[in-house]
């Protein structure tokens, strides 16, 4: 059986580790302990726990899609993590990395951003608990993600572009290591997916595992069991870790998917970047690629250790789609269902979708881990404003 | 050119031994007359010199370096590219080189260290391989000749410090700022306190480097270490392509300010 403990020395089997500047060593060996400490205290958790209720709205439903599951011959259920407050699973991790930077001490948060979603979250928590907030993100994704830059300007926190390399997430999460390289004494990096040096991936992971624990006790109380299949995209791979936590210790087929133009099980090889040991998009030199996906919040070439020990032991399987299926996937969810997802996870309804003959009959659950609003524009371009099969060009009258 | 194991720890004893300070002035490979400009600083008194091999992810470097690396890549730098060229060189001063362990990892750690001692490099330095990472690379880095120099920073404990220069060789690289590299406008405090602490704990020559940008710097720094790295500085001249001449002149201020 394979259960998710405490990483020894950072390790998932061969990957992980810390692989930083020596300036941050202290830094990390300072986080894992406080974390160890405060995930053991009581009031700590109680403290959290009320923030993800009382603030954040938890526990998330978990949503049966009938139309949807009609249409695609499957049993569909949506783990609704778009309902949170800022519209994503990010929050969960935020709110306790940020008590948790309190408890130490530090008045000021470091944060990298993709698709913006994390930022927003991590600008949200600053705000919340009265702590200074810089936010670094792509020059690229600050184009694509005007309104998150907004709302995280809004919510008084400052936004620097990462200039260097593909300008997209990478870059941002040197920008921020750089950043904490210099200011360690005073800042936290709130770093935003199970990747990095250790204790990132694990402590991440443990914000995260909320998601799973409450899927599972609700869908044994609508399946009795466990679903069939448990899903979610996976760029770092925060939300994926976060719902597999609650089943990997039982029967489910655990599958993540990656966007093609960033997967880094799908098209890499082990390597080191950004403190950890991980599979990696990389050329034969060593160099890391750029990821190029529609969704910038999986604009990664790598991903969380964890994930590739996973895909090493063969617990989880990692699919690929590319970005047209997303995007039918994106359409499909909202006409079928109401429910406007994030770019994010319609990479793993995309693949659901494609792979419905192998899933009939079967319960899928999706973790649906953010909503669309911040893609709205980005599709309105891409889909030049959706055609409304009603049809007021039909020929007859208004 | 060909490298005798220890050789790099051996060329700053040397200068320490003399009554002398150590310059050592970094330079990024593949960047454009990088060898006439490694050449130059070499005949301007560097005891050794560092070459950067370009990385797409340097995270411990500021904004000069990282366009010092892009510019490399963009023009197609390659490690063993980098290598090779240090192979047909001879400067007559030991030469380490500086990258990031994925470098090393992503060409296997024992061919990595054996290319470099067959093309005749001193030392490796590669910041993002703390000392609890560094066993295998360290491992193989020995068994070829090859000196692994680590670094130091400001936050680590007299206890750590004492586990890091029990480790390093050639040298231990003292990071004089909390921060990445670059040139400021004042030598950090903590530049020499680092030095302090460094030279009470271990025998190892003790340099220090990040944040040291001018020969004044230089000069403050190396009253209290056994020399300065160089960096920035000299990459921005080459970044402005002001020619080897340029960075042969900057490296003689350097030489001078510390002697």
């Amino acid at each position: 059986m394979v259960t998710m403990a405490e990483p020894a020395g950072g390790q998932f089997g061969e990957f992980g580790g810390r692989f930083v500047p020596e300036t941050l060593v202290p830094a990390c060996e300072e986080l894992e302990a406080a974390f160890r400490s405060a995930w053991a205290d009581e009031g700590f958790r109680g403290e959290l726990n009320r923030l993800l209720a009382d603030y954040a709205g938890r526990p998330s439903p978990l949503t049966e899609c009938h139309r949807l599951s009609e249409e695609l011959g499957l049993r569909l259920l949506l783990k609704r993590e778009d309902l949170n407050h800022t519209g994503s699973h990010k929050i969960n991790n935020v709110l306790g990395q940020a008590l948790l930077a309190a408890r130490m001490g530090k008045t000021r948060l470091v944060a990298e951003t993709g698709a913006g979603q994390h930022g927003v979250a991590t600008a949200t928590a600053a705000a919340l608990l009265g702590m200074d907030c810089v936010v670094y993100m792509g020059e690229v994704d600050i184009e694509r993600q005007a309104l998150n830059v907004f709302r995280m300007k809004l919510l008084g926190a400052e936004v620097r572009p990462a200039l260097s390399g593909s300008r997209t997430l990478k870059d941002a999460i040197n920008e921020a290591m750089r950043d904490w390289v210099a200011t360690v004494e005073s800042s936290h990096y709130c770093l935003g997916s199970v990747m990095g040096p250790h204790p990132y991936p694990w402590m991440v992971r443990e914000l995260h595992r909320v998601i799973g624990d409450e899927a599972r006790e609700q869908c044994r109380r609508l399946l009795g069991a466990d679903p069939d299949v448990v899903t979610a995209c996976v760029g770092g791979g925060s939300n994926a870790i976060g719902i597999f936590s609650g089943f990997v210790d039982g029967t489910a087929a655990l599958v993540g998917v990656e966007p093609a133009g960033g997967a880094a099980i799908g098209r890499g090889v082990p390597g080191v970047v950004h403190g950890a040991k991980s599979y990696l998009m990389q050329d034969e030199h060593g160099q890391v690629l750029e990821a190029e996906s529609i969704s910038a919040g999986l604009d990664y070439p790598g991903i969380g250790p964890e994930h590739s020990h996973l895909a090493a032991i063969g617990r989880a399987r990692y699919e690929t789609v590319a970005d047209d299926e997303v995007v039918a996937a994106f359409e499909l969810l909202s006409r079928a269902e109401g429910i406007i997802p994030a770019l994010e996870p319609a990479h793993a309804l995309a693949w659901v979708s494609r792979a419905r003959q192998e899933l009939a009959g079967q319960t899928v659950l999706l973790n649906l881990s953010g909503r669309g609003d911040k893609d709205v524009d980005q599709m309105m371009d891409r889909l030049g404003g959706v055609d409304s099969r009603a049809g007021s060009d039909d020929g007859s009258p208004g | 050119m060909s490298a005798e194991p220890g050789s790099l720890e051996a060329a700053l004893r040397a200068r320490r031994s003399g009554g002398g300070k150590a310059l050592v002035p970094y330079l990024t490979g593949g960047l454009g007359h990088w060898q006439a400009a490694l050449a130059a600083a070499a005949d301007a008194g560097a005891d050794a010199v560092e070459v950067g091999i370009p990385f797409s992810d340097p995270v411990m470097d500021g904004p000069v370096i990282q366009e010092a690396n892009d510019r490399a890549l963009a023009a197609g730098t390659t490690p063993l590219g980098v290598l090779d060229a240090l192979g047909r060189l001879d400067v007559g001063i030991p030469v380490a080189v500086m990258t990031y362990y994925n470098i090393a990892f992503r060409f296997g750690l024992e061919r990595f260290a054996s290319v470099l001692a067959e093309q005749g490099v001193a030392a490796a330095i590669l910041p993002d391989l703390p000392l609890e990472e560094a066993g295998p690379w360290a491992s193989a880095a020995d068994a070829a000749g090859v000196e692994t120099v680590l670094l130091a920073a400001p936050t680590a404990s007299d206890e750590r410090l004492g586990r890091i220069c029990a480790r390093t060789r050639g040298f231990v690289y003292g990071v004089g700022l909390l921060g990445v590299t670059g040139v400021r406008d004042e030598l950090a405090a903590s530049a020499v306190v680092m030095a302090g602490r460094l030279k009470q704990i271990t025998d190892v020559p003790v340099l220090v480097g990040v944040g040291v940008g001018t020969p004044a710097q230089a000069e403050e720094v190396c009253r209290v270490a056994d020399g300065a790295v160089v960096g920035s500085a000299v990459v921005r001249r080459m970044l402005d392509d002001e020619g080897p001449a340029a960075v042969g002149r900057l490296i003689g201020q350097f030489r001078r300010a510390v002697d």
